[in-house]
């Protein structure tokens, strides 16, 4: 913990965005593993050392790559990752164009054979 | 194709899907089995990297090093460092290759994660001393810059003091021709 809040709160959102490489699906804010706690101060030093929040995730990530970030960044490997929700909204309005409802197709004029069977028909009743 | 036959090959749809599901994780499976693939492993970014610089102290009687002392080393023969404490239980599953690996003329060097001296030798003396030298890292601060997430851990350092080879995990005895080949 540090003295100073305004360096706590940036040193607990720092450590919210950190995995724990331990437990893998917590952060190291969340985690009680030996690891999370070293890396709990690690955070800490660096934010009164005068590090930025870039400094300090590029720290992280030369140590542990990408996979330290909870949220991962944008790249060619997780392209999928991000995008899907829109590709997915695309395929959907893909398929719900060609799936539409086309207009029934009109109903050609009677020729003139069928208007006067009509008429014989309509005068026999 | 009539508007009836398409319904049904529709209909087989989420079949297909649930198929293909199926067979990605059998191939998961597979590859996890014979060790092709392991979803614990996050891959090293330090990997091809030069070694991070540490000045370690000695876990009597052994010497202590720093990367220095690794890296003057390795100019003659590449270096294998082992992360290991006495408190885990796959370093003592290891201990037997390890040996056998320093047997075939593998310049080993042990770094003690987070380990008190005494426990360490305890640990020694009971699983054998495979180490050619053993450093103390007691405050874990060279674990992570190595970019440790756990012990045992295994590094191959080269010629130019780079990370030629990374193994997060214990040296298991099939591995031992594919590290004694990396030495040449």
């Amino acid at each position: 913990m540090l003295a100073n809040p305004i360096q706590e709160t940036r040193a607990e959102q720092l450590g919210s965005q950190l995995r724990c490489l331990v437990c893998q699906n917590e952060s190291i804010e969340d985690s009680n593993a030996d690891l999370a706690k070293d890396l709990r101060a690690i955070v800490r030093q660096r934010i009164q050392a005068g590090d930025t929040d870039n400094q300090i995730m590029a720290w992280m990530v030369a140590r542990y790559g990408n996979f330290v970030r909870l949220r991962p960044p944008l790249t060619a490997a997780t392209f999928l990752l991000w995008f899907t929700p829109a590709l997915a909204l695309l395929a959907g309005a893909g398929a719900a164009f060609l799936g539409r409802r086309r207009p029934v197709a009109l109903v050609p004029p009677l020729t003139p054979a069928e208007q006067a069977r009509l008429t014989e028909l309509s005068r026999t009743a | 194709m009539d508007a009836i036959a398409r319904r049904r090959l529709l209909l087989l749809a989420p079949l297909g899907v649930v198929a293909a599901g199926g067979a990605a994780f059998w191939a998961m499976l597979d590859r996890m089995q014979s060790g092709r693939f392991d979803p614990h492993d996050i891959g090293n970014p330090m990997l091809g990297k030069p070694m991070p610089s540490f000045n370690l102290p000695a876990v009597a009687p052994s010497q202590g090093f720093s990367s220095q002392d690794v890296r003057a080393a390795a100019a003659r023969k590449p270096v294998l460092l082992n992360f290991f404490a006495s408190w885990c239980v796959p370093c003592a599953a290891e201990a037997e290759s390890l040996a056998a690996l320093a047997g075939q003329g593998v310049q080993l060097w042990g770094i003690a994660y987070k380990d008190k001296p005494e426990k360490t030798r305890a640990f020694l003396d009971q699983y054998g001393n495979p180490y050619a030298r053993i450093a103390a890292d007691s405050t874990g601060s060279t674990f992570i810059d190595f970019g440790l997430y756990g012990v045992p851990e295994n590094f191959i350092i080269d010629a130019t003091g780079h990370i030629a080879w990374h193994l997060a995990g214990p040296v298991s005895e099939p591995m031992i021709p594919k590290i004694v080949s990396l030495q040449s």
